[in-house]
């Protein structure tokens, strides 16, 4: 390792312009001639638009235009979709609801756009928009998931009847029930896994630039994924042509999943710059930001696991409804179905799972993929299963997991997975230790002395990042390839500039990138420069999301480096007149090995450009690239275990210690690695004991701003205790796994069963208010 | 519309700006200093703080108009040159920071938690004065850290000067 290749805590290079206030964002970027869209959204949750009267608010001073649904329709503007086909049960297909980006019809969630001002500034187009006279007929709502699929429940879209998208199922449901007829213990559990949602810290926004000579298009966005949205954007929406469309994604601040879809905001944006042949700015404010990102989690579960005599587990029963909001978001249907139901495996040797997904329309924001997507569903309801069995068979929790743990790898699950390695031992035993699992007994016993409620709950978790290979995906239902691509341009000069068709927003991809290619070459990290976040730079990509960008975007810089210092080392030794066989590189020089010669990065790339004395046939140039498609999955997995203590008087939870010990697999930074952990904890942590994003029976939204959504604040948090235990991953040249999303996979579950420890009552849904625990202590 | 005059970072400026014109908008759409940045609507997010007179206030909270002859630093106000601010340095330092979004709020404000306590910080103490700064990133544990770390550095510098 050298000072700042793989393995070294490299303090990050994009740190300065975020400390100096000189990030850019889109909400920091002015154009010349920017006029400002503001959006007139329903404040029903189900309702018949029977009118847009827009005659006084064009009056009004800097307005320029008052575009509504029907102009959308005029113009054939295409509705959202949904990226990832799903078959039901009975063969047949998903049944999608036409989702227009404003609704010239029918709105279906508080906060659906059904018109946009444009004026010459913000304020302006605000104040407009009270001018505009909407017409609604109110229709009656439904917002529960369990209450939309009872019959008389108001019906939302006639593309599918009794508000069922679809009806699913993945597992040998034969096998199942044998495995129940023989069991010696079966546990159910009843579980509902509450709706969040995301809060990246920066609102959505979107700036869109029409160029009426070259009937051109510039989309600044937030954006995960600028290629995929461009992709959309064109292909479907019908916008612009996919050449006449430049996305690019700045800075963004946070996405969580929530920037991964092609939202109506920027699509309308783009289609009225074009309208009013000026550019047009859109920036959410947050309670827009609750209305319209998409939302997460929503599921209502029953599941049942069956033991035999020793313990070992013989079969897992799974039974989701999955609130899914009034439309399908873009990657909505996978959520529930290959991201949740293909883990319920989780680190266990289970021989028969079977799982049914009902997937439901609901008076709401959509659902879609948030911070683990489906994983943190599956492992919330496996490691309260695991710690409820534990307590019904009167065994250790930590013990009955590590009885039932999966030991040989690759393992095939019954449920789709191929787990290719792992060490569940090793990270259970880390954290046991760090945690001094073995002195609990005595802590709890001191602690109720003292007349306090102590309790410790265990979560071992496993999740699968860098979704693929594209072929199996594909065979899966998906619309898209999740492949990535790299581009290294090794400059005259011999700097290096590498070009990821991956995204960072708070992943540090402009720091740890740059060390795979000082590991490789030797070149100080200053040499080397990402360039992500603009389709016209950068040929293609998929963006970031499920923790995929260093397995998969990180191993296409591989092969591309490969391609790059196996030309170079032609350059070299035709330089050096030695055999290419025989060149070494070592600190950013090529040497023939066992030999003083050698030629330094920058001459061998001056060579490949002056193309003065190249080796025979050889194109000029050094810039090389990748595609680059994984063979599996990654399966990072961990161990987290939470003390707690509660105040049995007031029912609030108290942290006594946090303690996480993972495997990811190689790290490339291990600063910014704990940095991924600690956030996801918090949002593990959020979901437990804060988040919940609420409606009434008539869909009406209660927490819309952060005065009624509890956002986890520095002191509802405690320290924590990160370690690393390693297996490498064997699908990738890196031995990566990925981090971003494990903290908020695996949290969740050790709080809730730390606190339902410490009362002793294991009847406590999400998240644990203090209202729900003292209600769940005293009855 | 009012003209309003006042001293950002040093420097005495005057913007013509609508009566209702925020603070925050008068820093971010008249001056381009567009380090100070809008998290939500309610005066919950932090992401908007900056220093009036010396002491943190979140700029969403005060109209232009209101904040007419006082003396305003902003995020890009702080760092002497190319010497960083001890707190940008210790948020560089521990990673204190992600996306960077709420960095600029979470560094003025820490800069005052410092000024106010002093040596005598410990981490319970740092948690409690960040509840008006929201940070969906890092989980706090590292900023927690930072702040702590530039209060040791604040105090060296002091002691120095």
């Amino acid at each position: 390792m050298g000072v700042e290749g793989i393995g070294a805590s490299v303090v990050r290079k994009e740190d300065k312009r975020f400390i100096t206030g000189k990030g850019r964002y889109v909400d920091d970027i002015k154009l010349v001639g920017c006029t400002h869209a503001h959006f007139i959204r329903s404040p029903h949750a189900h309702a018949k638009v029977k009118g847009i009267d827009s005659t006084e608010a064009m009056k009004m001073p800097g307005v320029i235009a008052v575009l509504t649904g029907q102009q959308l329709v005029d113009d054939k503007i295409g509705n959202l979709i949904c990226g990832w086909a799903i078959t039901s049960k009975d063969g047949s297909p998903m049944k999608m609801g036409a989702w227009p980006a404003m609704a010239p019809e029918t709105v279906r969630f508080v906060g659906q756009a059904v018109a946009v001002v444009i004026a010459e500034t913000k304020n302006q187009a605000k104040d407009a928009a009270e001018a505009v006279v909407v017409n609604y007929e109110e229709l009656p709502a439904v917002a529960d998931v369990r209450a939309a699929i009872k019959s008389g429940a108001p019906q939302l879209h006639p593309e599918a009847p009794g508000n069922i998208i679809y009806d699913w199922h993945l597992g040998d449901e034969a096998a199942v029930n044998a495995a129940f007829s023989k069991a010696a213990n079966v546990v159910s559990l009843d579980l509902t896994n509450n709706r969040l949602a995301p809060n990246a810290m920066e609102p959505r926004a979107a700036i869109a630039d029409y160029d009426a000579a070259e009937e051109h298009f510039t989309l600044y966005t937030t954006s995960q994924n600028p290629h995929v949205a461009r992709l959309v954007l064109s292909a479907f929406y019908n916008v612009a042509p996919e050449h006449k469309l430049r996305v690019i994604a700045p800075d963004v601040g946070g996405g969580f999943g929530s920037k991964i879809y092609i939202y109506p905001e920027e699509m309308v944006a783009l289609w009225a710059s074009k309208k009013v042949g000026r550019p047009v700015k859109w920036t959410g404010d947050r309670t827009e930001a609750f209305l319209t990102d998409a939302h997460g989690r929503d599921h209502v579960s029953h599941a049942e696991m069956a033991f035999d005599k020793d313990n070992k587990i013989l079969g897992l029963r799974v039974k989701t409804h999955a609130n899914f909001g009034a439309y399908m978001s873009l990657f909505s249907s996978a959520v529930p179905t290959y991201l949740y139901a293909t883990l319920l495996s989780g680190q266990y040797l289970i021989p028969a799972i079977y799982a049914e997904v009902i997937a439901v329309y609901t008076n709401t924001t959509p659902v879609d993929a948030y911070r683990g997507a489906g994983r943190p569903e599956a492992s919330y309801l496996l490691e309260r299963m695991m710690e409820t069995a534990a307590r019904q068979l009167k065994v250790d929790p930590a013990e009955l997991r590590k009885k039932n743990f999966i030991t040989s790898f690759p393992y095939q699950t019954p449920v789709i997975m191929a787990y290719d390695a792992g060490d569940f031992h090793a990270s259970i035993d880390a954290a046991m230790k760090a945690i001094d699992y073995a002195g609990f007994a005595a802590r709890k016993a001191k602690a109720k002395s003292e007349g306090k409620l102590r309790g410790i709950g265990v979560s071992c978790y496993i999740e699968a990042c860098g979704i693929a290979p594209s072929k199996a995906v594909g065979s899966l239902g998906a619309g898209v390839g999740l492949w990535e691509s790299a581009e290294i341009r090794v400059n005259p000069v011999g700097t290096i500039e590498v070009l990821t068709g991956t995204h960072s927003h708070g992943q540090s991809h402009e720091t740890t990138f740059c060390q795979i290619i000082a590991e490789r070459l030797g070149v100080p990290i200053s040499q080397v420069s990402i360039v992500h976040g603009d389709t016209d730079k950068v040929q293609f990509g998929m963006g970031t999301y499920g923790s995929r960008s260093i397995a998969v975007g990180g191993t296409a810089i591989v092969k591309a480096m490969e391609k790059v210092e196996a030309k170079a080392k032609k350059i070299a030794a035709h330089a050096l007149e030695a055999s290419e066989n025989d060149i070494v590189i070592e600190n950013g020089e090529f040497k023939v090995t066992g030999t003083d010669k050698s030629i330094a990065l920058p001459m061998v790339a001056l060579a490949a450009y002056t193309a003065h004395n190249l080796p025979d046939g050889m194109e000029p140039g050094l810039k090389e690239t990748a595609f680059y498609d994984p063979t599996n999955f990654t399966f990072p997995a961990g161990a987290y275990i939470c003390e707690v203590e509660v105040d049995a008087a007031t029912g609030k939870t108290s942290f006594v210690n946090f303690v996480a010990a993972d495997d990811f697999g190689r790290l490339i930074n291990p600063m910014v690695v704990e940095g991924q952990v600690h956030g996801g904890l918090a949002q593990g942590i959020g979901q437990a004991l804060l988040e919940h994003a609420v409606y009434d029976g008539n869909g009406q939204p209660v927490t819309a701003s952060f005065m009624d959504y509890t956002m986890p604040r520095a002191d509802d948090l405690p320290s924590f205790k990160v370690s690393h235990t390693t297996t490498l991953c064997p699908g990738n040249p890196l031995g990566v796994k990925g981090c971003g999303e494990a903290g908020a996979i695996g949290a969740s579950a050790a709080v809730i069963n730390a606190i339902t420890d410490a009362i002793g009552n294991n009847k406590l849904e999400m998240p644990a208010t203090p209202d729900r625990v003292w209600h769940a202590i005293h009855g | 519309m009012s003209t309003v005059k006042l001293t950002v970072n040093g420097k005495a400026v005057s913007a013509d700006v609508e009566d209702r014109t925020l603070l925050v908008h008068l820093l971010r759409e008249n001056l381009n200093l567009t380090g100070t940045h809008i998290g939500c609507d309610t005066s919950q997010c932090g992401a908007c703080t900056v220093h009036i007179d010396g002491r943190a206030v979140k700029s969403c909270t005060v109209l232009a108009a209101q904040a007419a002859g006082s003396n305003v630093t902003t995020i890009e106000g702080i760092a002497r040159g190319d010497e960083l601010h001890p707190m940008q340095a210790a948020f560089r330092d521990n990673h204190g920071l992600q996306c960077g979004f709420c960095t600029p709020g979470m560094i003025m404000a820490s800069i005052d938690i410092v000024h106010r306590y002093g040596g005598k910080l410990d981490e319970a103490t740092v948690r409690h004065e960040l509840e008006g700064n929201i940070c969906r990133c890092t989980g706090y544990h590292n900023i927690v850290k930072s702040v702590l770390d530039a209060a040791g550095r604040m105090k060296v510098a002091q002691a120095a000067e």
